[in-house]
């Protein structure tokens, strides 16, 4: 498998005002790898002259091979992909994505697990759903929602834990108190939750007060996407001049430029590509684990593979 | 390819393992300058060049069916080199997945994959063994799916569990493991069973392997290379087995020492599991006596200076000790202190 797998739109659906799910499909031959419940891919949307990307939840079956699905909720604000998606996806286009990368798994030691889903964040918790009820564990739902038209996942959902979904509907003035939620659970539980900011930040706040262990409380993150802005770079020995493009990071654009440059791991982790900074008009952004705090602020030297500049023109040793 | 087995050599008794010199250049020689020490030596496990080790995912070479008897040889004695915690069984389906898909591929001629819905069939040719059974079901297998499949492929296997931002080894085939023990370790963290580890802390290493390995993604799996010296050539030396493999470090002379002593350099790929979001950590072992080395005087220069300068951390570590100074002596007479340059390759 590649680092990117092209994909094609098979099927959009409206499912409420501002809504939208998408099915996807392998766009060649073969099928697509298993995933594991919480997993999100990374879509590149051809917004303008460069891709833009963004993560989604997987929602389905993380066992199906053949259609994997997402849903977007339109956000007006945004300068980008949820728009793109809402009012300029059709069925039949084609996409690259990310394979799938999950930063928000289940904890398979768990002995009782709580999903918590606040309105579009139901995407992820419907694929550990899944996991939850084909391994047999034992979880429960709470799901959160504007009004009754927004339970969009509803029916999937009690399908799954008949019984066992809890339903929050907003406009009703029904709201879930994590303080009553979260106490008196047995040693082993798990809680999971993926909404909005002020709603997990309420439901953590809930479960450090009541003494839970940080390990046992979960919120959904994304990997912010590789690459950023895009900055230009000059090699002072090798005589270059070029953009880092925002798809791509310092070391594959000197690569593309074809001067050779020290790597191993290409993860921020090794070492190996340290390159000495000439000169630098504009911030550094370290991304790396291996720089000391001290190295980071000299200023003097960058770890290719993951870390870049915040605008201006950057002067390498290379 | 086409790989000429030795189905007959062993790795016990009268150790009749040898290379072919077909081996001893696909060797993966694991010391690029003059000096070693630990370092976060990871890299994308990428397909290298044909025939090299790096090659395929899982490398299969003219040791195989000895190897796996040797294994079989071992569980039978002590079944408690294979371990997995009940959690770990997607893990294990994916490991068995992942393994029956590359060997299927890249060793075409050898095995074979047929999958029709969950109804899978296998074919294993050098160990002559077919098995239809259902993926997910236990209970048409013969024994659960991580040993059924790590009895058929060459080296030791854990898997890891992630959570709690950290790794568990909480399901592991160890029957080649230098000096390390499974049952001692299962269930530790990433930082716990690296514990007897010396320098490598301080150096942080652990801590950014650690952090780099959590955000390992399906599909880029990742590989490093790791070196110990082993006294004949033993699969099995793990502290349980100790007296019997132990005392051999104490029989190296200066006639015997290119015959007995064996540079062992074990391969570790690192793979993302995709079903249940563990990492498999494959260590596939490598051995070559210095004769085999000193058939190629690059290395055998290059091990002389390593040993000569090595940290004495480290030789206590890997137990080197008691045979290094007589190790050295022997290669020094390869070693002109021409400048090699850095790289691993033989010539
Ligand atoms: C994640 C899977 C890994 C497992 C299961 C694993 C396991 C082990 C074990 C059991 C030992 C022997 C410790 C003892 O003496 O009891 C060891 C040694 C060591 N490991 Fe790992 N390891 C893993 C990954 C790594 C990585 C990614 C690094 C990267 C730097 C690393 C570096 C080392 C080093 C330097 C030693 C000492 C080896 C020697 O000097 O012979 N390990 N490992
Ligand atoms: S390539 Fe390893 S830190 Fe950049």
């Amino acid at each position: 498998m590649s680092a990117s797998m092209q994909v094609e739109i098979t099927r959009i659906r409206d499912l409420a005002p501002g809504i939208r799910e998408f099915s996807l499909s392998p766009a060649g031959e073969g099928s697509f790898p298993v995933y594991s419940g919480g997993s999100h891919i990374v879509l590149s949307l051809p917004l303008g002259a460069r891709p833009h990307r963004n993560a989604y939840s997987l929602l389905g079956d993380p066992n199906e091979r053949h259609t994997w699905r997402i849903a977007v909720r339109k956000q007006e604000d945004s300068r980008g992909g949820s728009r793109w998606l809402h009012e300029q996806a059709r069925e039949g286009m084609k996409l690259d994505i990310a394979p799938p990368m999950n930063l928000f798994p289940l904890v398979r030691t768990g002995r009782r697990h709580i999903l918590v889903a606040g309105g579009i964040g139901v995407t992820p918790i419907l694929s550990q759903a899944r996991e939850l009820a084909r391994i047999g564990a034992d979880f429960e739902v709470h799901y959160a929602y504007r009004g009754p038209e927004f339970g969009v996942f509803s029916d999937e959902l009690e399908a799954l834990a008949p019984g066992r979904v809890h339903h929050y509907v907003q406009s009703r003035r029904e709201q879930i108190e994590f303080r009553s939620l979260l106490s008196g659970r047995p040693l082993g539980t798990h809680f999971y939750i993926c909404g909005p900011a002020g709603m997990v930040a309420a439901s953590m706040e809930a479960g450090h007060t009541l003494g839970w262990p940080e390990s046992h409380l979960h919120s959904e993150q994304f990997l912010a996407p590789a690459g950023g802005e895009a900055f230009d770079v000059k090699l002072a020995k090798s005589d270059k001049q070029f953009t880092v493009p925002s798809e791509l990071s310092l070391l594959e654009a000197i690569e593309q430029q074809g001067v050779d440059a020290p790597y191993l791991c290409r993860g921020g982790a090794c070492g190996q590509c340290e390159l000495e900074v000439l000169e630098a008009s504009g911030e550094l952004l370290h991304h790396d684990l291996y720089l000391s705090a001290a190295e980071r602020a000299s200023g003097r030297k960058i770890m290719t593979c993951v870390s870049r500049l915040k605008g201006g023109c950057l002067t390498l040793n290379l | 390819m086409s790989i000429a087995f030795k189905p007959d050599e062993t790795f016990r008794g009268d150790y009749s393992y040898r290379n072919s010199p077909v081996a001893i250049r696909r060797f993966p020689f694991p010391f690029p300058q003059d000096q070693y020490m630990y370092s976060v030596n990871i890299e994308p496990h990428t397909k290298g060049p044909a025939g090299s080790v790096f090659e395929n995912a899982f490398d299969i070479d003219e040791h195989y069916v000895a190897e796996m008897r040797d294994r079989a040889i071992t569980l039978e004695r002590d079944p408690g080199r294979c371990m997995s915690l009940p959690h770990m069984i997607d893990a294990e389906w994916d490991t068995l997945e992942l393994i029956m898909e590359s060997l299927a591929r890249d060793y075409p001629d050898l095995f074979q994959l047929h999958r029709d819905g969950a109804r899978w069939s296998w074919i294993n040719r050098p160990l002559g063994l077919e098995q239809t059974f259902t993926f997910g079901d236990v209970a048409t297998l013969p024994c659960p799916p991580f040993e059924y499949i790590t009895r058929q492929c060459q080296g030791d296997f854990v898997i890891m569990d992630q959570r709690d931002n950290d790794l568990w080894a909480d399901s592991g085939m160890i029957t080649s493991q230098a000096d390390w023990s499974l049952m001692f370790d299962v269930g530790m963290s990433f930082k716990e069973w690296h514990g007897p580890v010396p320098l490598a802390h301080d150096m942080g290493i652990f801590e950014r392997a650690l952090k780099y390995l959590l955000m390992l993604q399906q599909g880029r799996p990742v590989r490093r290379l790791n070196w110990t010296m082993t006294i004949n050539p033993r699969l099995d030396t793990s502290p349980e087995t100790y007296p019997e493999w132990g005392p051999d470090r104490t029989t190296v002379t200066p006639d015997n020492v290119g015959d007995k002593v064996h540079l062992r350099v074990e391969l570790q790929g690192l793979f993302r599991l995709p079903r249940s979001n563990g990492m498999l950590f494959s260590i596939r072992g490598y051995l070559a006596s210095l004769n085999d080395l000193a058939t190629h005087p690059r290395w055998a220069k290059r091990l002389h200076r390593v040993l000569t300068t090595l940290p004495n951390e480290l030789a206590e570590y890997k137990g080197l000790v008691r045979y290094r100074q007589t190790a050295i002596d022997w290669l020094a007479k390869f070693d002109d202190g021409a400048d090699l340059g850095t790289g691993t390759q033989p010539e």
